[in-house]
């Protein structure tokens, strides 16, 4: 049924699972991977791992079909459906001319499928392995899925290389333990079968000694059984028909129900005796009689096995198994990086939030801190963005800003690329995307500028018409300063509210007093030359930097990254998704600009 | 979970909605359900427990031809009263109310699955006599896969139209809804001709809720008459439902003197073999396993409440606790002793005082560095604890520790 050359279709693939069958492939060398193809029902693609150190690709198919069509040489399917499909999906592989074996995994298939598909497969001359079962492994040779595992269990083991003796068992958890034992005490495993801990296993305890009967390399075999069920009587029949000639070590597990004063159930479906005869007390009676080697407790079971083996030893039957040492297998990254075996530099630095832990936290404060004690949104902008929570009043300011310079009506730039991308059946981000793109030097871009200048005039100590001549000896257009459409006349009520607000709360504002001498200069000039809201914004949050005593170098590097257009960027994107938002619900039609509205020359 | 015993009621329930029968709890309003079932108080009625025990009539806990009101007489004097049935303590608190069925003729008639097929079981000699009339008894094979054909079933059973139609219809319910056992012991036929089941026994797949949730209903699954949850196996049951691992924990005897804490159901089934078949069942203290990599805080939890009993009855007497298990297929060992070890630490005092020796057995991943662990903390807190890893048996410390608790 398995070898070296054995491959298997995986149903609804576990990656670890695969992985562990491959680096099995390495250990024993085999010259192909044990696993042909992945299927996952409704996805097509290819899986990467390793064979070695090597990185190699499995394709994904969509159906059983599509994989079996292709990998006509993988005769064993491995079956990792829920208890809710494996039923269904068993089927279809029973169905496939090219499958012979199929391994279900799952646990809790209903007794009335799990015996269905034992008929299916009886009837069509196949095998199933399981349900409920972690499934086998022929040492040296193909593993099936987690079976036997870690990779140093299977080398302590030695699983790698093949041994000579067959084990079969319910159990999953157990088997492991049981190949640590034939370790201990003979030359190893050739073939171990977990049938499942099942009531009505796909193939038997005896359907699988059956096999190992027949192969020349088992020289003797090794059953764990448990109470409940009649399948050991299977096996006792078989002894007593002579059906089994080669030496079996048996034991039944459960001999200590007797004590429970009610009915337990043990962690197996089939582990419970409702009779006499499926008590583990009369079935190791029952195969002893038989001529089955049974001992008195587990207790000696080690004893028992080693006793057979070393007799078939001594007359000659049994030519122990060489050991070979296993290629090794490469760690895996993340194994060797967790066991700080290596180490690595990395790629990205963070140093305002962390959602490593076990809570994200902005610099440093944890989230249930910020919720619970109520931090405001400018507070979460400035931890972001300062990597320090200001004090209200500054905390307050940036709302403030966020609140004045949320939107400016459909007619600004922004706005208005925002509407035509969105009228153009853009979706919300593109539209919002165009709007953004059009903020630069001339559509609200000119905070930092103004900030910029206004500092750098006022900390050298120039006097407001110093600054303006400079200025205009350079030919330079003041930053923050004038309007299309306001004046002197006519004052833009936003910045009256920003002066406002900073008079009344900041503890100084000698940068806006600066600003303002400044603007007494440029409107001697012309009467639309006021200080505007760009320039406000960027002059006042001079004032607030350096009344929160950020330092002369931070605060030049505020200036210098770009943050204070940041607030506009921020800002604005809650009045260009309200704009996006206004047209989509419009069911806004394309835009066409007028050709009235455009000079053709 | 598999095979799952039901109450007589949810049997008779389940295999004909229509069946005249009611349950009785102590939630019950019998008065209101008396208007709602108008029958009750019009015929005579059989009222029985109905909690998972046989035997009811030798047990005089079967009342016949009553009244209504004997009826109610009979359920309120024993409802909430605790009985002994089978050497199981118990306290009664399910019954179930029928017609009392005047008749002359008991059938049998039961299901069970096997693995290749299903057997039904039919004999005219039912009722207490019925396995001296074995004899009698007429086997029906319906092999996986096939129905039952009508004609086959009249001939082989030997019976006529009206109980091959009984048969036939329960065992229709039988296979679709999951039934793993149908037993009627015995049922009989009503002055119409319908068949009438006397008394019912059922086992359902719990594995197939999935898809008979519908019909099904909201079945209950009880547990086996007696058994009751102290606190601490309550609160082991609870931790188990929360967690995606096995927490398992059965008190057998609190003032046995071996107790365990074994990883995995298998092995854990082995290790409590091997105290029974080395002669020393009536020590064992505890039943239990942990099994599915359960946390550090599961695990010292568990340690934690197994510590807590096995210390308390401090008679002067010897005791050992067996921290066992087989080479562990992915659990990180290291890691789940962590949370015994933090468990020991805790009870070390007691765990002196009561004379414990604690033995270790474990293998699988990150086993040498779990051993050490283990090894480490009996020197410093100097408690004796040995501690063996894959290269030992499995259950090679429990002559170990039998040892100990016979020596003086």
């Amino acid at each position: 049924m398995f070898s070296k050359n054995t491959q298997a279709i995986i149903y609804n693939f576990k990656p670890n699972a695969v992985q562990r069958m491959l680096d099995f492939d390495y250990l024993c060398q085999r010259k192909t991977p044990s696993v042909a193809a992945l299927v996952t029902a409704g996805s097509k693609g290819l899986h990467k791992a390793f064979f070695g150190s090597k990185e190699i690709t499995l394709p994904i198919y969509p159906s059983i079909h599509d994989a079996a069509a292709m990998h006509p040489n993988a005769d064993v399917m491995i079956n990792f459906a829920s208890f809710r499909s494996a039923y269904d999906s068993s089927k279809l592989a029973l169905n496939e001319k090219t499958i012979n074996t199929v391994v279900i995994i799952a646990e809790g298939i209903p007794e009335n499928q799990a015996r269905d598909l034992a008929r299916m497969s009886k009837e069509k001359g196949k095998f199933i392995i399981g349900p409920a079962t972690v499934g086998g492994i022929q040492a040296g040779a193909f593993k099936i899925a987690n079976t036997a595992g870690t990779i140093e269990n299977i080398i302590t083991c030695k699983l790698h290389r093949p041994g000579s003796v067959g084990f079969v068992s319910k159990s999953g958890g157990l088997s492991n333990e049981m190949y640590n034992v034939l370790a201990r005490t003979t030359d190893g495993l050739f073939e171990g079968i977990a049938v499942g801990g099942d009531s009505y296993p796909g193939s038997t305890l005896l359907e699988n000694l059956l096999r190992f009967e027949k192969m020349p390399e088992v020289k003797m075999m090794v059953m764990l059984g448990e109470l409940g069920g009649i399948d050991e009587y299977d096996v006792i029949e078989a002894k007593k028909k002579g059906k089994i000639t080669k030496p079996l070590v048996a034991w039944v597990t459960g001999t200590c129900s007797g004590i429970f004063p009610t009915e337990v159930q043990f962690g197996h479906a089939g582990a419970k005796s409702n009779a006499e005869m499926e008590t583990a007390q009369a079935k190791n009676a029952a195969m002893k009689e038989a001529g089955i080697i049974v001992p008195d407790s587990f207790e000696d079971f080690d004893d028992k096995i080693a006793e057979t083996y070393n007799s078939l030893v001594k007359k000659g039957v049994l030519i122990p198994a060489k050991d070979s040492d296993p290629p090794k297998i490469p760690v895996d990254y993340a194994v060797a990086l967790k066991s700080k075996m290596i180490r690595k530099p990395t790629s990205i630095t963070c140093t305002i939030s962390n959602d490593s832990g076990e809570e994200l936290t902005y610099a440093g404060t944890q989230i249930s801190e910020i919720i619970e004690k109520d931090y405001s949104l400018g507070d979460v902008i400035s931890m972001l963005w300062f990597k320090k929570r200001l004090p209200a009043y500054a905390s307050k300011f940036i709302e403030k800003v966020l609140i004045i310079a949320a939107d400016h009506g459909p007619c600004v730039s922004g706005a208005h690329n925002a509407i035509v991308a969105s009228k153009a059946g853009k979706d919300l981000v593109s539209s919002v995307a165009s709007g953004m793109l059009t903020i630069g030097p001339r559509f609200g871009g000119a905070i930092d500028d103004a900030a910029r200048y206004f500092k750098g005039a006022h900390d050298r100590g120039l006097t407001a018409d110093e600054f303006v001549e400079e200025m205009k000896a350079k030919n330079i257009r003041i930053p923050g300063i004038g309007h299309r459409v306001k004046s002197a006349k006519n004052p833009d009520k936003r910045v009256e509210l920003l002066k406002k607000y900073a008079k009344d709360n900041f503890p100084e504002t000698k940068y806006l007093d600066f600003a303002l001498q400044v603007e007494q200069e440029t409107l001697k000039k012309a009467n639309n030359l006021i200080l505007n809201v760009d320039g406000c914004i960027g002059i006042l949050f001079v004032d607030l930097m350096s009344s929160c005593k950020f330092s002369k170098e931070d605060t030049e590097e505020i200036l210098s990254i770009g943050c204070l257009n940041g607030l506009f960027v921020l800002a604005r994107s809650i009045g260009m998704i309200g704009h996006v938002l206004d047209q989509k619900r419009l069911k806004a039609p394309l835009y066409r600009h007028p050709y009235d509205d455009i000079l053709f020359e | 979970m598999a095979r799952r015993r039901i109450r007589e009621y949810s049997a008779k329930k389940l295999l004909n909605r229509n069946s005249k029968c009611v349950q009785v709890t102590p939630e019950t309003d019998l008065d209101d359900l008396a208007k709602k079932n108008p029958w009750l108080r019009e015929a005579k009625l059989v009222v029985k427990p109905d909690m998972l025990f046989g035997k009811r009539g030798k047990n005089n806990l079967v009342l016949l031809d009553a009244s209504f009101d004997d009826a109610k007489r009979f359920i309120m004097e024993r409802m909430g009263s605790e009985i002994e049935i089978n050497n199981v303590h118990g306290v009664l608190t399910h019954f179930i109310v029928e017609p009392f069925m005047p008749h002359e003729k008991e059938y049998y008639l039961s299901i069970v699955t096997a693995r290749a097929h299903d057997l039904i079981r039919f004999s005219t000699a039912g009722g207490m006599s019925v396995e001296e009339n074995w004899d009698k008894m007429k086997e029906f094979r319906i092999p996986v896969g096939t129905r039952p054909h009508r004609e086959e079933l009249k001939t082989i059973l030997g019976v006529d139209d009206r109980t091959a139609e009984f048969i036939s219809s329960t065992y229709q319910t039988f296979h679709d809804l999951d039934f793993s056992l149908i037993e009627f012991n015995p049922f009989t036929f009503d002055s119409d001709g319908n068949p009438f089941p006397l008394d019912c026994r059922g086992e359902l797949d719990d594995t197939a809720e999935f898809k008979n949730y519908r019909e099904w209903g909201a079945l209950e699954f009880p547990k086996p008459f007696g058994k009751k949850l102290s606190p601490e196996e309550q609160f082991i049951e609870d931790m188990d439902h929360k967690s995606g691992s096995s927490l398992k924990l059965t008190i057998l005897n609190p003032h046995g003197k071996i107790w365990t804490m074994v990883a995995g159901g298998g092995a854990s089934v082995i290790y409590t073999d091997t105290i029974v078949d080395l002669g020393m069942a009536q020590e064992i203290a505890n039943y239990g396993e942990y099994s599915g990599d359960p946390n550090t805080e599961e695990t010292y939890q568990y340690a934690k409440t197994i510590l807590d009993l096995a210390t308390r009855d401090n008679d002067g007497k010897r005791r050992v606790l067996i921290i066992g298990g087989g080479v562990a297929n992915f659990t990180d060992v290291a890691n789940t002793f962590k949370g015994i070890i933090q468990a020991l630490r805790e009870y070390k005092d007691k765990i002196k005082t009561s004379k414990m020796r604690i033995f270790v057995r474990r293998g699988g991943p990150n086993y040498e560095a779990g051993l050490k662990m283990m090894k480490e903390l009996g020197e410093e807190l100097k408690i004796p604890i040995d501690v063996y890893g894959p290269d030992a048996h499995m259950t090679k410390i429990v002559p170990m520790a039998i040892d100990y608790v016979k020596g003086a």
